[in-house]
């Protein structure tokens, strides 16, 4: 049994440290949100399986890359993805990757003097991070015009195969941006608050990881979704 | 315009390095080098969709294996230069690419399993 921690003298009892080492010398908290990256890899490929798997079986349309004639009404339906519209939504996404990589080196490199204009605008994590919350943002818009469009077309997530599993896996992804979003917002307070130093890299970084993975997923989801018909 | 912005300048990194002696990780790169990724993977994207809108491409054997080959070199220069893979830790190599290869094996079995793919013997 050990003495309760308010028996011992407050004097001589030593400061406890922040310790987040594992015996590796890494940061625990840096394996954890790889470790969880790496099983988020399993959830979307499980998505995107099932999303492949069920590729061209549809019975009813609206199809993706084919028109469709619906034989009860003979009302013609055009292939439903808009190509241009998530070409822009994925550039938009991929600049915010490098809004986010900005941010950490922004935050990184708080300490060392800034001399030119490009430097202080360069150094300027709040920038960085509004850009990359703002870029965010404006992917949800994209994915929330397109959904609605979908509907307006016929297409929800009941009407059929493609349906099901379209709006599971776009969906998905899209709930993983909105809490990257919540997640930079909260940075965001932090920095407005006390201001984000070097210090705390280690949580821009965490942080930009996630977005990075979020990222990656939809490069590969924009191909075999929206590319490959 | 280039910094230092490396890791080993940090107050949590420079502890880390203290307890891995073996220094595996490297200084990240620089704000050019990003800029320059950015770029890289802007047109990687115009390609990717201007390919799309060729009709004869699409049609031809050549476009799924393009498509997949460019989506795949995106996917690598993210995790390589923007998650840092390349510079990090080898253990988050492991984190990432075990439970990635472990997914892909899935992916490509399931595709056998359910006639999306298929060996043609003899």
């Amino acid at each position: 049994m050990t003495a309760p921690a308010t028996h011992l003298p407050a004097t001589h009892a030593p400061a406890p440290a922040p310790h987040h080492y594992t015996t590796l010398g890494l940061d625990s908290r840096k394996v954890g949100i790889w470790a969880f990256i790496g099983s988020e890899c399993m959830l979307f490929v499980s998505l995107i399986s099932t999303y492949l798997i069920y590729k061209g079986r549809s019975v009813v349309g609206p199809f993706p890359h084919e028109t469709w004639t619906d034989p009860t009404t003979g009302h013609v339906l055009k292939p439903i993805l808009n190509i241009p519209v998530t070409s822009a939504s994925t550039f938009v996404l991929l600049m915010s990757s490098l809004f986010m990589v900005l941010a950490l080196a922004a935050v990184q490199n708080k300490e060392v003097a800034k001399h030119t204009r490009g430097e202080r605008v360069l150094g300027n994590s709040k920038l960085w991070l509004w850009m990359t919350a703002l870029a965010g943002t404006t992917f949800l818009g994209f994915q929330a015009f397109e959904f609605t469009s979908f509907v307006h077309e016929g297409l929800t997530i009941r009407t059929n195969l493609f349906g099901s599993s379209f709006f599971t896996l776009t969906g998905f992804h899209g709930a993983h941006v909105t809490a990257g979003v919540l997640w930079l917002v909260t940075l965001l307070a932090i920095d407005y608050r006390r201001g984000l130093g070097s210090r705390d890299s280690l949580l821009v970084d965490i942080a930009a990881l996630y977005w990075h993975f979020v990222d990656v997923i939809w490069i590969v989801i924009f191909t075999l979704v929206y590319l490959i018909k | 315009m280039d910094t230092h912005a490396s890791t080993t300048n940090l107050p949590d990194s420079a502890e880390a390095h203290a307890h891995a002696p073996h220094g595996e990780e490297h200084a990240h790169p620089t704000w050019s080098t990003y800029w320059k990724v950015a770029t890289i993977l802007g047109l990687i994207t115009v390609g990717e969709v201007w390919a799309y809108y060729i009709p004869s491409f699409v049609a031809g054997r050549g476009f799924v294996p393009t498509l997949l080959f460019l989506s795949g070199l995106k996917f690598t220069i993210v995790v390589m230069f923007y998650m840092h893979l390349k510079y990090d830790h080898r253990i988050f190599r492991v984190l990432f690419t075990g439970p990635l290869l472990v997914a892909a094996i899935t992916l490509i079995g399931l595709m056998f399993l359910f006639g999306h793919l298929f060996i043609k013997i003899m």
